[in-house]
């Protein structure tokens, strides 16, 4: 009996890991590498719609500049300059990206000429509001969880992740319908430990800019609240040649317009 | 075995149910090039922005000497930028009805009367590694929340007390602002050609302990100063150096100029007077466990002869440190430690008249601030309290503002000041403690 349960529970195991071509952990660097790190560098226009449960309406609208400090898919730098809602119009919010320590953080008050550290918050805490947290919009560090391929059909890689830290997360699984040929995800579930669904991305628009396939639109929703927010990414652009120097205190104060407009 | 089954049942399971089809998003499969859409953004030749807000607060008790209003204004702010080739034009300006100051007049350097300039400046790069901002400015730096050591750059205490929004603790200063950028070190040089006072508390707004006349005093008696006024004389110079040792910052400060507010007295006029100030500074601030920490000193050397003159402010010592992190979730708290030591305090004590009163060598000021963020961040309550144990006195700042929409927030608050004696820092403003409420529209 306890034979038969053993065999019974390996080929379980087995099946639902059907022997792939690629590796897991190669596919998930690639989503990361697609997601994240495309180009040198990248700068988009985002437009953020935020939903709430009873329909209403918030906006966001800001220019985002992205570098990679290499070619490794580790540190980056992020200047965020806000165009809406007015009360933070010109505000700017600049983050380094640190793959063994917690992000440094800036935020410029501009009424103050105030430039602020802010403490590395938690990364699943909303971003500016809406439902998605930094860690979606800077990425979630590849090895902060363990990844299984638990399925692979003509179009996805299906990735389940659970966390090695759980008490650092809401959620006890998550689940990317990672696109083969561009290695976009497409789908991903945040499920908690009832098995629930509490979260879902989705890539709603994909477009080819500058040789790259690109998410432009993408919604994140909140099962629990019934809220959402919708992005929408314009005027992107890669490997502008954006310099080093401009994730700095005096581009804080003073905004590189060159690489806003 | 039957549970077995069920067992592997429930393993499977949900395998077949991810197998579903999931729809493949817009341009996948059909990868188009992006068709850039234009910008349909700006149809002014100029960026425009501002706010429109009616404040209204008053005091919780009587005070005798102000109005029972605290604050009761209507405000316009109209910022303008325009952007020419290698220079931007900046002019933000505040149109006020504001009718619990009786007079009217407008006084740019004092923010009195309908119109408050607050910023009206060209900045430009002359050099590869040189910004330069000329004209009318809001500065800021060090490392304290609500405290200041290095930043000697005006400040509107009375905007502060009566409950404006935070930003206007800071006045503008008319200076020209040199940045250099060498790589890792950089250099500001900010030269004020016009002595630039703080809006201290004069008694028009808010009450105050006069010691000179040894009783509280307000709008009946406000202070009278000989405020130095000489351009290029009575000049301001603020220097710092800074640079970045990974993810530490650290800065070197000095000012030379005059004490922001008074600290002073003529003996013959009364007059209040700004004795000259140098202040010699350092700040470092980077990560520590969970959060940031910071540390910044200051040595205040005050006019000449100061340490044995009862009329003038002695040299201080000053320092700050102070730890900020987060909490929980969309909840942060910050404490903060302030010390200000009076120097060469025998000499102070003994010049001293019979009968004065005399502050303790040393003042210490605990802050905590506490932050939380609720229904997508449109709700915030604010907590900011000031403890000194030396003076046994202090003030707390309550503040919580909602947003109904993008552009449109509610906002009420309190200033409550207390403390058991009539004189000290704090104490002497009892009777100001006030609530107030905002309406804000941003466009």
């Amino acid at each position: 009996m306890k034979n038969i349960l053993k065999t019974l529970l390996v080929m379980s195991f087995l099946w639902s890991v059907p022997a792939s071509a690629m590796d897991v952990m190669d596919v998930v660097k690639q989503a990361n590498h697609v997601s994240y790190y495309k180009g040198n560098d990248g700068r988009a226009k985002v437009n953020m719609r935020i939903i709430d449960a009873q329909g209403r309406e918030r906006v966001r609208e800001f220019i985002i500049l992205r570098r990679n400090d290499d070619d490794t898919d580790g540190k980056q730098k992020f200047y965020v300059y806000f165009n809406k809602p007015a009360d933070v119009k010109k505000m700017v919010f600049m983050v380094v990206k640190n793959m063994d320590r917690g992000d440094d953080r800036w935020l410029y008050l501009p009424g103050l000429d105030l430039v602020k550290r802010i403490a590395a918050s938690d990364e699943r805490t909303s971003f500016v509001g809406s439902h998605f947290f930094y860690e979606d919009v800077s990425g979630r560090g590849i090895l902060e969880d363990t990844h299984v391929m638990v399925e692979e059909n003509d179009t996805y890689y299906i990735v389940e992740s659970t966390p090695k830290d759980p008490q650092s997360v809401e959620f006890t699984s998550f689940r990317s319908w990672i696109h083969k040929a561009t290695f976009l995800p497409i789908k991903t579930e945040y499920y908690d430990n009832q098995g629930q669904k509490i979260r879902s991305y989705t890539a709603l628009k994909v477009e080819m800019i500058g040789g790259y396939p690109t998410v432009t639109a993408a919604s994140m929703e909140d099962h629990q609240t019934g809220g959402k927010t919708l992005m929408n990414y314009s005027a992107v652009r890669y490997n502008v040649g954006l310099p080093d120097k401009i994730f700095s205190e005096r581009y804080l104060r003073k905004a590189p317009r060159k690489y806003l407009r | 075995m039957a549970k077995a089954v069920a067992g592997i049942l429930l393993l499977i399971l949900p395998h077949i149910l991810w197998a579903q089809e999931i729809e493949l998003p817009a341009g996948l499969g059909n990868l188009s090039t992006m068709i850039q859409e234009a910008d349909e953004d700006y149809t002014l030749p100029f960026d425009l922005s501002g706010f429109l807000e009616s404040r209204i607060g008053r005091r919780l008790q009587n005070d005798a000497h102000e109005k029972g209003i605290s604050i009761g204004e209507i405000r316009l702010q109209i910022g303008v930028e325009k952007e020419f080739d290698s220079l931007t034009f900046n002019f933000v300006s505040d149109f006020i009805y504001d009718p619990v100051l009786n007079k009217h007049s407008v006084d740019l350097e004092t923010g009195q009367g309908y119109v408050d300039i607050r910023e009206a400046n060209i900045t430009f790069s002359p050099l590869e590694f040189m910004d330069v901002k000329v004209g009318r400015q809001v500065l800021t730096w060090g490392t304290g929340d609500l405290v200041f050591i290095n930043d000697l750059f005006p400040k509107d205490w009375n905007s502060f007390f009566i409950g404006r929004d935070d930003e206007y603790l800071k006045a503008p200063s008319d200076a020209i602002k040199t940045g250099f950028f060498f790589g890792n070190y950089n250099l500001d040089i900010i030269y004020t050609p016009r002595f630039d006072a703080d809006r201290f508390i004069d008694g028009s707004r808010i009450s105050f302990f006069d010691r000179a006349g040894g009783d509280l005093s307000g709008r009946e008696n406000p202070v009278v100063t000989d405020r130095p006024d000489r351009w290029f004389g009575d000049d301001e110079l603020a220097l710092r150096f800074y640079r970045s040792f990974g993810a530490y910052e650290t800065a070197l400060y000095y000012y030379n100029g005059f004490w922001k507010s008074p600290a002073g007295q003529d003996i013959t006029t009364g007059q209040a007077l700004f004795p000259r100030l140098q202040v010699f500074g350092a700040t470092v601030r980077g990560p520590l466990s969970r959060g940031i920490a910071s540390v910044e000193a200051g040595y205040y050397k005050s006019a000449d002869g100061a340490a044995s003159n009862p009329l003038v402010r002695n040299d201080e010592f000053r320092l700050l440190v102070g730890y900020e992190q987060e909490i929980a979730t969309e909840f942060t708290g910050s404490v903060q430690y302030y010390l200000e030591r009076k120097l060469d305090y025998d000499q102070y004590l003994a010049s001293l008249p019979n009968g004065a009163i005399i502050d303790r060598q040393n003042r210490h000021l605990f802050m905590i601030r506490l932050t939380k963020l609720l229904r997508q961040q449109d709700l915030r309550l604010s907590l900011f309290n000031f403890y000194s144990p030396s003076d046994r006195d202090g003030y707390l700042r309550l503040n919580i503002s909602y947003k109904i929409r993008d552009n449109i927030k509610v906002e009420v608050g309190g200033n409550i000041f207390y403390g058991q004696k009539d004189y000290s820092f704090f104490g002497q403003l009892k009777d100001n403690s006030n609530i107030f409420t905002a309406l804000r529209y941003d466009f």
